[in-house]
């Protein structure tokens, strides 16, 4: 049997209702998609941080990604395209007892979002973003996007791809993350620990989440349903802790290195401001 | 003169940096900006400010993310402000969208330069008067203020503060370099003496609360983040819960919220210098550093025996109609001075109706009126 509490009304409860707005289920991501389950594993990882839930905001920008925030039974803005982090920057410095989580897509945080990442990294504002990269634009169904690989089949690049991808890892350390870890959608556990770990992290971190889109993505380029992407994620998957993220770039349908790449400590905001002033952040 | 955290007494400083005092004043304490000219000097001053009063200055990566900064700042509980002049408040229309539809409270500073583009960026303009009202795409109601001197910047910014705590939405100071530039000696009064509009936190208990169920003036209260009230906002049109609700009706209930909590508070909300309007044959209608260079040209009509008064808009949106429509109704015309090539003006002559002619005096940009131009069009209608 799977894990479940009777309630007074004798529904089956998900240990996790408590942190889902339950009301608005069923969600709106297709069949085989990966942010439910990325989802799950931030919600599990949260409860082992030790962090009060009522201390945690949740902020997304737009796509199917964008929608978690409003799954969310917790303190969750579903802001403008590409704005999550700066909205998370304010909303971090304004209340220093917030944890501060961005979750949001590959488009939304490395396209039109892809100068406020750079310069949150630089900064190194304590915040956690998660960022499911699904290659693809799914809320618009599907063009290429900055993290699509060379060659990959789009709405918009029927012919493959022409632009070169983001390697999110590498332009994050390059940027000044702090804390840098991929995994896909078949290496739940890991993921878990590593939102955890980047939770209880001061200063920027970064987990990447690569993630199925059967519907738009997989459709365009034979990997239509999303079994056969797990399948690709599991098969394709090397786990190389520590390696220099300029090689972790994830080419058309190749290798996915995952693993914790990037954890060290350098001054964040707002403390390192609270040191300045004189003040504590 | 100061207790080391506030200002009182008198002072001889510029308009942007008095707007950055009445900020202070009123309670902002988490400034994010993009240094522009003529704005810059705000951006300066809070940045050595806030610290002092426990306030924080972000330095942005530009306009967007300011813009998007103060909205998350003001949810995290803390009144929040920017500064900008026009290219800077193109690029903060889409989240003063955002602003309007989570109904965020914060303050946004135009110090206005000729544009369109870059423009003049150190010569004054007053062209982004239109681009207040409708610059975001969609329907909505936005409020906006236009000082005409240091003095108002730093009293109307506390009003703004006020009044976006009160209806709940981005205020707007519309002001320009010719104000925002200008040396003048300005009074502050003590900060135990200056009316502050709290924001309204919730009275009910987290598993009762709706974010968005209005009260009866239309406007709900605020929860911030990490109060324990688990809130969710979103951009996209939604119910009283905060949830997400794609339907027409939804639509038109909230949409209609938006713009009538403005419109239906329009008398407490409306600020208005008028002098000599009774007996006016011709009205002056005009604003900002324009309304003030207009007094010389009004001067000089009435010692040439005109009939000339005087309607200084202070609160620009929502615009006054009721007013304007009535003065039509008795005087010959409208005179309206503005440093653009007619966005106010049109306002005025669709109040007026055909009821009195509405004359418009443009200037494109890059200094003040000739006052001389101003009165040269008084005497032509006065005719």
């Amino acid at each position: 049997m799977t894990t479940t509490t009777s309630t007074t009304t004798g529904a089956r409860q998900h240990p996790l209702d408590e942190y889902l707005r339950a009301d608005r289920l069923p969600h709106i991501w297709c069949p085989g998609c990966g942010i439910g389950l990325i989802l799950n594993a931030f919600l599990r990882g949260l409860l082992k941080s030790g962090l009060d839930p009522d201390k945690v905001a949740v902020v997304s920008g737009i796509g199917c990604t964008g929608r978690a925030a409003g799954y969310l039974k917790l303190d969750s803005f579903h802001t403008t395209h590409g704005r999550a982090i700066p909205f998370a920057t304010g909303l971090r410095l304004a209340n220093p007892e917030l944890k501060v989580v961005v979750f949001s897509g590959d488009g939304d945080l490395l396209a039109i979002g892809g100068n406020h990442f750079i310069h949150a990294a630089r900064r190194n504002i304590d915040m956690t973003v998660i960022c499911v990269n699904n290659f693809n634009y799914g809320m618009t169904g599907g063009q290429f996007g900055p993290t699509t690989p060379p060659t990959a089949r789009t709405t918009t690049s029927r012919m493959g791809n022409t632009e070169a991808s983001f390697n999110i890892p590498y332009l994050a350390e390059a940027s000044g993350a702090v804390y840098i870890a991929r995994w896909t959608t078949a290496q739940v556990t890991h993921l878990e620990k590593s939102i955890t770990e980047a939770l209880v992290k001061k200063g920027f971190s970064l987990v990447e989440v690569v993630s199925p889109c059967p519907t738009y993505y997989g459709r365009s380029n034979r990997l239509a349903t999303g079994l056969s992407l797990m399948q690709y994620y599991r098969d394709s998957s090397i786990t190389r802790h520590g390696i220099s993220t300029r090689n972790a770039a994830i080419d058309f349908n190749g290798q996915i290195t995952v693993g914790k790449f990037v954890d060290i400590y350098r001054p964040y905001l707002p403390d390192l401001r609270g040191r300045y002033n004189g003040t504590s952040a | 003169m100061s207790d080391g955290k506030y200002l009182s007494g008198e002072f001889f400083m510029s308009g942007d940096e008095a707007c950055a005092e009445g900020a202070i004043n009123a309670g902002c304490r988490f400034f994010a900006g993009y240094p522009i000219t003529p704005a810059t000097e705000i951006a300066e001053r809070m940045s050595e400010r806030m610290p002092e009063v426990g306030g924080t200055y972000m330095q942005m990566e530009d306009e967007l993310a300011s813009m998007a900064a103060i909205l998350g700042a003001s949810w995290g509980g803390v009144k929040a402000m920017t500064a900008t002049s026009g290219p800077g408040f193109s690029l903060m229309m889409e989240n003063i969208g955002l602003g309007v539809m989570l109904e965020t409270p914060c303050v946004v500073v135009d110090i206005q330069r000729a544009g369109p583009s870059t423009g003049l960026p150190t010569l004054t303009g007053q062209g982004d008067m239109m681009q207040a009202r409708w610059g975001s795409h969609g329907c909505y109601s936005i409020i906006a203020l236009a000082p005409n001197s240091p003095q108002e910047l730093y009293d109307l910014t506390i009003t703004a503060f006020n009044l976006s705590e009160q209806y709940r939405l981005p205020v707007l100071i519309m002001s320009e370099a010719a104000t925002g530039h200008m040396y003048e000696k300005i009074v502050i009064r003590p900060v135990s003496e200056i009316e502050i509009t709290a924001r309204r936190k919730p009275v009910v208990p987290p598993d009762e609360y709706l974010p968005f169920e209005p009260g009866d003036d239309l406007v709900p209260s605020m929860a911030s983040a990490g109060s324990g009230y688990r809130l969710h906002v979103t951009g996209l049109t939604h119910d009283e819960r905060g949830y997400p609700t794609m339907t027409a009706e939804a639509q038109s209930k909230l949409v209609r919220r938006l713009i009538d909590k403005v419109e239906r508070n329009k008398e407490s909300i409306i600020r208005l210098e008028e002098d000599g309007i009774d007996d006016a044959e011709v009205v002056v209608c005009s604003y900002g550093i324009s309304a003030r260079v207009s007094l010389i040209a009004i001067e000089q009509a009435r010692q040439e025996g005109i009939k000339v008064g005087l309607l200084r808009l202070i609160t620009v949106w929502p615009f006054p109609e009721d007013r304007v429509r009535e003065i039509a109704g008795h005087i010959g015309a409208f005179v309206v001075p503005e440093i653009n090539c007619g966005q106010i003006s049109l306002e005025v002559e669709r109040c007026a109706g055909g009821k009195a002619k509405t004359v418009l005096v443009p200037h494109m940009g890059g200094r003040v009126h000739d006052p001389e131009s101003i009165l040269e069009v008084i005497r032509q209608v006065a005719r």
